[in-house]
């Protein structure tokens, strides 16, 4: 097995308000990227995925706060804990674009409209690899023309707006690699793109890693992206990372009962004589501040009993590479063995 | 089955950037669009943004009035009327047959509204009910909906996303309407929250006898909701074929390109590379030539470069496609395995 | 029907218990609240506004009541502790007298406080009977000097001898109240121009707009020189008073109108009116029950913001002496006088009409300030 490019151990992220009490965004989780892999980030709006994943770059808002755990990031001469640096320092500057880089849903708003999109990718190169304006444009319009954005010669003079929205999620592709990072976050970025450029943007991504060898974490709210594009998985609910493992182990047989109804909400492909009647979560996720003390799913799942509510379900290793956080697991070894 | 609703050679052209100084452009966003909807079906119209789905819609109902073109609607007590050349006293009455689901459970609801007026919004436009009788009409479709009763007195902000979509059918629903046409009505919620809202539309379906427009990009659920389904492209109807034949064997190229984009929720079926997935959606204002399909279609030939196809009956049935070649062509559809035959 | 009900869930945001029935506006205030300068101003405006509204009732003396014996008075202060000659204390309000001194250098009579004259001061003296706001008859002042002769002059006193404090709370009725006038006059023309142009658009819209950047181009200083100037000398004070509101206004529109505009264009596309449309509700319907509800809170905001422009308008068209005229009392006139310096040098108190539109200016500016930020929650 590779070594691990990123280990984030039992990782809290708590918000701070003036008037309110601190709200635990993400609790103790636990992830694991290697080198040439996808992760898949799942879980639905307010799970804190995209909190995460902002937190590996520290791009968290003034009163977030890493109360508890650790972010090793491998960076070839040791590892670094990213949760000790400070969000400016200049360690973290070094990281942040050259080590590791991010691509977000809508690349409008991250890219500079005043800027044509060769200068924005030949800034980052010039600023991280110090090489002069015209090599830098070579490598740029190289890269442009990796990332498949045709002419890519004459293209990078456009700006942003000059291009659609699939060339633009391109160009900022093509800036978050400029300077080959080991890990790429990509936060939702096909979420705002229609199906065919969507299926277009995971087949570069694919690509690029299989070029670059990086490792990904990907964010996403959609199972049917995550089974196109992951090796592993980590659902998260309400803060908490329910279930995660080989992307196989967990679609052939999710074990947290999340997980189970979120893909049994997914309408699937079927001729009309088999459609099954969609078996939908009962009621709306809680707000943070109403999360149980124990397991997050408690409120919506079919399945609670006497210690969900208090009892914080322990990690669970089902698998070789797969681990799920619930009693139902645990409760039934106990019972076998009384 | 009875038709309850065709739209006859309906075109909607936007005219832009006009001024003073240059001559605006004409954007074509829907081209010639004929299709019936029958009473009681499911009616999907898919495509992906900006191949005029959402106009279509608006067009229907009126709240865009049409470049050309009709849309009848077909009355329970017989005879039809086309709704495009209705003014807007003599087109109130169908609407209150025809209602609409909005897309955005945030902007689709009056904020400063409670949820009970908003309900009860359209009966007293109307006129229909009042005092107590329009009480029980609104608390009984808001428990038909799944709101209770005791929350009919707050503002749309203290609900969630899912329950505001609620709120809207219920808005929709509270007229008694024979048609209902749901733009992305479940686009913008979570999964979980989708599927509640999907199986709600399926029994509300039932019990009140709706006839659906179900306007959606996502072929999933379209897959699962519908019972025909309308492809659009850059303004043109380019299949309309019923759910199963359209999964099983699609007959446009461009059906076949969106249901090979379409990720599974199965990492065993994953697609992988190499997909044939060429180019964008070009500009609506510089639609090509010929059948709009082709700058992106692997199948083109010549022909398809001068000449636009029209939609027609492939072989017979009741897949139509505006395909040169839809009838030789063998697409690949989504479905797991091949089914001899369909009933 | 297996439609399983649910119970409503809270929004993130908002404390559980308070949210349950609030409006819009419910929902303003509390973000409003926790502006804490915005909060501060709102109570200093509200201050100023009572000021303006009990005028002759705070104020000690009429505001044209002069007296040649103590021109440029200086500030007397108000006291309420003193100490007697046999060392205890006396408790109660007093002023100080005024005793004169020669200046042996310049020649000239200066006055100088006199300690050891205590006037007392009483609160709800008697007074000559007199209207409250022209409409309550009352014979009662907040403050006043037991003996009438006695001067009082708790902020000095101007060239004529007047009291500057009386003047100034005069005044401060006619520059805040033509503030809100001019306001309520812009908010008419902007709101129905405006409006009319966001809601029916096409080439009403087009000509509005470019009436709006054509009077807003143009100087406004000369214009209203020009306007004022052009006001003929016989009119009665109540007339200038409104021709000047008027004048202001004339501009003042034209921002509001621009506001209005943009909510309706912009609240045009919401869902939640195509659908008010779809359920056939008529235009006026829309429009009333649907639109206006929904930017009210942003028409409160823009119009507070442009109340400290009218004002300071005023202020300077009187201080040129092109806006109200003499016997009016205005910060604007007030301040006509401290217009030398050397008047400034022996009178420094005749500044106080200039700190007091500093402090009137600021707050509303906070306050508007506060308001736009709680009208709008994506704002920030």
């Amino acid at each position: 097995m590779t070594k691990p490019l990123l280990t984030i151990n039992d990782m809290s992220i708590t918000f701070t308000s003036p008037d309110e009490a601190d709200i635990e965004a993400v609790r103790q989780v636990d992830l694991t990227l290697t080198p040439g892999k996808t992760l898949a980030l799942v879980g639905e709006s307010g799970c804190g995925k995209s909190v995460t994943a902002r937190a590996v770059l520290r791009l968290l808002d003034k009163n977030a706060k890493i109360p508890t755990g650790e972010i090793l990031f491998d960076t070839g001469s040791g590892a670094v804990d990213i949760a000790k640096l400070k969000s400016d320092s200049l360690a973290m500057r070094a990281l942040r674009g050259a080590e590791i880089s991010m691509i977000f849903q809508e690349p409008m708003s991250s890219l500079s409209p005043v800027h044509t999109i060769g200068d924005q990718v030949d800034e980052i190169i010039i600023l991280h690899d110090r090489l002069n304006k015209k090599q830098a444009r070579e490598r740029t319009v190289s890269l442009l023309d990796q990332v498949g954005v045709p002419g890519a010669r004459d293209r990078a003079n456009a700006y942003p707006f000059e291009l659609s929205g699939g060339l633009r999620q391109r160009a900022m592709i093509a800036m978050a690699l400029a300077c080959t990072p080991k890990l790429l976050i990509a936060d939702e970025p096909t979420t705002a793109l229609d199906v065919t450029t969507q299926a277009q943007i995971l087949d570069l991504l694919r690509q690029l890693q299989d070029d670059f060898g990086m490792a990904m974490l990907f964010i996403t709210h959609d199972l049917g992206v995550v089974a196109e594009i992951a090796d592993d998985i980590a659902v998260m609910y309400l803060g908490d990372v329910v279930e995660q493992g080989d992307v196989f182990d967990v679609f052939r047989a999710p074990k947290h009962p999340y997980t189970q109804a979120l893909m049994n909400s997914v309408p699937r492909l079927m001729r009309k004589a088999e459609r099954q009647r969609l078996t939908p979560i009962k009621g709306t996720v809680p707000s943070p501040k109403d999360r149980p003390v124990g397991c997050a799913f408690t409120s919506r799942c079919p399945h609670a009993f006497a210690p969900c509510p208090t009892v914080r379900p322990e990690r669970t290793q089902i698998g070789a590479d797969h681990v799920a956080r619930c009693h139902l697991l645990t409760h039934v070894r106990e019972e076998a063995m009384a | 089955m009875t038709t309850l609703l065709t739209v006859e050679n309906l075109s909607k052209v936007f005219h832009l950037g006009g001024s003073l100084f240059r001559e605006g452009r004409e954007l074509v966003a829907l081209n010639d669009i004929n299709l019936t909807v029958e009473k009681g079906e499911t009616l999907a119209i898919v495509g992906e943004s900006g191949c005029g789905k959402t106009t279509l819609g608006r067009c229907i109902i009126k709240a865009q009035p049409v470049s050309s073109g009709h849309v009848f609607y077909h009355r329970d007590e017989g005879g039809h009327v086309d709704l495009t050349t209705l003014g807007k006293r003599e087109i109130e009455p169908y609407r209150r047959d025809i209602r609409m689901i909005f897309q955005d459970p945030m902007s689709s609801l009056n904020p400063n509204m409670r949820v009970f007026d908003i309900v009860a919004e359209p009966l007293r436009v109307h006129r229909l009910l009042r005092g107590k009788e329009l009480e029980a009409r609104v608390y009984d479709t808001l428990g038909k909906v799944g709101i209770s009763p005791d929350a009919a007195g707050r503002y749309p902000h203290a609900f969630s996303g899912g329950q505001r979509q609620r709120i809207g059918i219920a808005r929709a629903l509270v007229l008694n309407p024979k048609l209902v046409i749901a733009d992305e009505a479940v686009s913008a919620l979570d999964v979980s929250i989708q599927a509640q809202v999907l199986n709600l539309l399926d029994d509300l379906k039932e019990e009140f006898g709706l006839t659906y427009i179900f306007i959606s990009h996502d072929l999933g659920v379209v897959n699962y909701i519908a019972d025909r389904v309308v492809v659009m492209y850059l303004g043109h109807v380019v299949e309309n074929a019923p759910t199963d034949l359209l999964f099983e064997r699609p007959r446009h190229p461009y059906t076949e390109m969106l249901l090979e984009a379409l990720p599974i929720a199965d990492p065993s079926r994953r697609k992988g590379r190499n997909k044939e997935l060429k180019g964008e959606i070009p500009y609506l204002g510089n639609r090509p030539k010929g059948c709009p399909f082709h700058t992106r279609c692997k199948y083109a030939q010549d022909i398809c470069r001068a000449e636009k196809p029209a939609l027609r009956p492939i072989n017979g049935t009741a897949q139509l496609a505006a395909c040169h070649f839809a009838e030789t062509l063998d697409l690949k559809g989504a479905y797991e395995a091949p089914i001899k035959a369909i009933a | 029907m297996a439609v399983d009900t649910v119970q409503p869930t809270v929004h993130v945001d908002l404390p559980k218990a308070r949210n349950r029935r609030e409006s819009q506006l419910g929902l303003m205030w509390r973000r409003f609240r926790q502006h804490k300068l915005a909060l501060v101003s709102l109570w200093v405006v509200v201050f100023f506004y009572l000021v303006a509204l009990l005028a002759e009732f705070i104020a000690p003396v009429d505001p044209v009541h002069y007296s040649a014996r103590y021109t440029y008075a200086p500030p007397q202060g108000l006291h309420f502790v003193a100490q007697n000659a046999d060392g205890g204390w006396e408790f109660g309000p007093y002023v100080n007298g005024y005793k004169t001194e020669i200046d042996p250098v310049a020649l000239r009579r200066t006055f100088v406080i006199d300690e050891e004259v205590r006037i007392p001061v009483r609160f709800f003296a008697e007074s000559e009977p007199y209207l409250l706001a022209g409409v309550i008859p009352l014979s009662v002042k907040l403050i006043g000097v037991e003996n009438p002769r006695d001067p009082f002059y708790i902020l000095g006193a101007d060239r004529l001898g007047r009291d500057m404090l009386s003047r100034l709370i005069h005044g401060t009725r006619i520059s805040l109240s033509i503030g809100l006038a001019g306001v309520t006059l812009s908010l008419f023309f902007g709101i129905v121009i405006g409006g009319f142009a966001g809601f029916y658009g096409g080439w009403f819209d087009s000509a509005v707009m470019r009436v709006v950047e054509f009077i807003r181009s143009m100087p406004t200083i000369p214009l209203w020189l020009g306007l004022a100037a052009a006001m003929p000398k016989d009119w009665s004070a109540l007339q200038t008073y409104f021709a000047i509101t008027l004048i202001l206004s004339l501009i003042g529109w034209t921002e509001l109108a621009r506001v209005v505009r943009g909510r309706f264009l912009s609240l045009r596309t919401e869902d939640f009116v195509t659908a008010a449309q779809l359920d056939g509700a008529s235009d006026w319907r829309i429009v009333t029950r649907h639109m206006v509800p929904s930017f009210t809170s942003h028409i409160i905001a823009a119009a507070t913001l442009a109340i400290p422009g009218m004002i300071l308008a005023e202020t300077a068209l009187s201080f040129l002496g092109l806006g109200l005229q003499a016997p009016i009392v205005s910060w604007g006139t007030l301040l006509q006088d401290a217009q030398n310096i050397r008047t400034l040098a022996t009178a420094p108190w005749l500044l106080a009409p200039g700190v007091c539109v500093v402090i009137v200016i600021l707050a509303l500016n906070f306050f508007g300030d506060g308001l736009r930020d709680a009208a709008d929650p994506h704002g920030r």
